[in-house]
């Protein structure tokens, strides 16, 4: 971008250095998260890759992460910026346990916060290019929102993020119900995970399935999912067509 | 205290390690009119005593809403406790638009102190000269504390500021105790009945006090004339008396047999700028 907006902080308008500090594009990306709410809590899955354009550069990503004693933040978009996010979130949690006061955040603070960060953001056109997935489960009650690197924010009992919502959403919107046991809630992740898998170029076979409840946060060690390739029409796919591809 | 070459600003020491003018200024809370405040496990009441300037003008408001959770009940300089409140409301409202989440009312009394702080250590302020008392809930449930000029904060099951609070809170003490499970009845009725204490033979009616609660479920709000005089009653001697009250001006149904010393106010060395 060439323009240059007026922005009444002092200077009428931004110089060149300071426009060359605006988040343009995104470079290393991470592809979806979906979470579901279940019984206990919120579970969340992500893969572990990290993307630099269309080369699946970083392989061991941790794209989910606990904030405090109630929440977990997944994140897909630019990891750079989620990993700006943590450190916002490290001192507001740091500060929160500094009180020593019986009050503690819990998941819809969090939240709440993050929507104003990423909405303040987006308003300076200098965005935090993530989409934001905050599950966490206080005093019995589970929650889990979603905020977007424009600020859109709310809460559901399924979310996901870039892909995820148009290969991933579908099958919960079908097959989530309240009160998912931990086995089936799992399962249910992980046909969403193959899924995405199968159909998103940026997906990699290494994820991680995170749960978070009353106890709190555990993510799991990465682990891969069995896929199957043997369908009849990859087996000589271009059979019908020689010479294409 | 007297006058001494130490407590011209407040940022000179006393040889024997007082600040003089925090303290002057902890003078002017015991001068103000009485307020007292609280607590059981998941209510608060907050009550005041309407005083007037004169007969002409009406009453100071002392109690202040700072959120559906937490109240402010003040003695002492109402202008500085205005804008205290006016600084607590900001202080919680803030929170609320970025957490979507009540302020827990004891972080909200630190900041309160740690700002009446500043002005005990800066040469070109004076202290604020009015004390708190910030009734509200957080996660742990109803609390009560008392702010006072000097930046200190305490918190309390129950306790009176203001003059002729040494009643008030002499009727607390053998009371207390039971507060903690207290009904929220119970607890309105003591705040009332504490109040009556402070008025010291005046004849208590629902003009002369102000009472707001708030609880666990319940919003921080006033409680109208109609339900305060109908505690009173509880507790008075309903005597038919229809004399208009001296300095009062107004015919409330029950008032009973009791002496009225100097009308409706009757410290006149109360200073103007206080209630």
């Amino acid at each position: 971008m060439t323009f240059t907006i007026p922005i009444d902080n002092g200077d009428s308008v931004k110089t060149a250095e300071a426009d060359s500090q605006r988040t343009l594009y995104p470079y290393v990306t991470g592809t979806s998260i979906v979470a579901i709410k279940y019984k206990d809590g919120v579970l969340m899955a992500s893969d572990m890759g990290g993307s630099y354009g269309s080369t699946l550069r970083y392989k061991n990503i941790e794209r989910m992460k606990a904030i405090g004693k109630h929440s977990l933040l997944g994140a897909s978009g630019e990891i750079s910026d989620f990993q700006e996010i943590l450190r916002y979130l490290d001192e507001l949690v740091l500060n929160d346990n500094m009180w020593d006061d019986g009050n503690s955040l819990g998941p819809k603070e969090v939240h709440n916060y993050l929507t104003r960060v990423m909405y303040n953001r987006r308003n300076k056109f200098n965005p935090l290019w993530n989409t934001l997935v905050l599950g966490g489960v206080k005093n019995g009650e589970s929650y889990l929102g979603m905020v977007s690197m424009i600020g859109v924010s709310f809460e559901d009992n399924h979310v996901a993020t870039g892909f995820g919502n148009h290969l991933a959403r579908p099958i919960l919107r079908d097959e989530w119900h309240a009160d998912l046991s931990f086995e089936d809630g799992v399962k249910l992740l992980e046909k969403c995970m193959r899924v995405l898998l199968y159909r998103d170029r940026s997906a990699i076979n290494k994820l991680q399935i995170a749960k978070i409840t009353e106890e709190g946060v555990t993510v799991s060690q990465p682990y891969s999912l069995k896929t199957f390739w043997e369908f009849k029409a990859f087996n000589n796919p271009t059979a019908g067509a020689e010479g294409s591809w | 205290m007297f006058r001494n070459q130490y407590d011209t600003d407040v940022t000179t020491w006393s040889p024997t390690g007082r600040l003089f003018q925090v303290e002057y200024a902890m003078e002017a809370v015991k001068q103000g009119s009485a307020a007292i405040g609280l607590r059981s496990r998941s209510h608060v009441v907050l009550a005041c005593v309407n005083k007037a300037q004169s007969e002409l003008s009406s009453h100071q408001k002392k109690i202040f809403k700072v959120d559906d959770h937490i109240g402010v009940a003040i003695a002492g300089l109402t202008a500085d406790g205005r804008v205290l409140s006016r600084y607590m409301r900001s202080e919680a409202i803030n929170h609320s638009f970025t957490y979507e989440s009540p302020l827990p009312v004891g972080r909200l009394v630190v900041h309160l102190a740690d700002k009446a702080q500043v002005c005990t250590q800066r040469s070109w302020k004076r202290p604020y000269g009015v004390g708190l008392l910030v009734g509200g809930l957080d996660e742990s449930g109803a609390h009560l504390y008392y702010n006072c000029p000097s930046g200190n904060y305490f918190e309390y099951q129950a306790f009176a500021i203001g003059s002729r609070s040494q009643a008030a809170k002499t009727y607390l003490e053998r009371r207390f105790e039971s507060f903690g499970d207290s009904s929220r009845e119970d607890l309105i009725k003591d705040a009332i009945l504490a109040v009556r204490e402070t008025l010291q033979g005046e004849t208590l009616k629902s003009s002369l006090c102000t009472v707001s609660v708030l609880g666990v479920g319940e919003p921080f709000h006033f409680l109208d004339q109609e339900t305060i005089q109908k505690v009173i009653d509880t507790f008075e001697k309903v005597a038919e008396d229809e004399e208009g009250e001296a300095g009062e001006g107004d015919a409330e149904a029950a008032a009973a047999p009791a002496e009225q010393g100097g009308g409706g106010a009757g410290d006149q060395d109360v200073a103007p700028m206080e209630m």
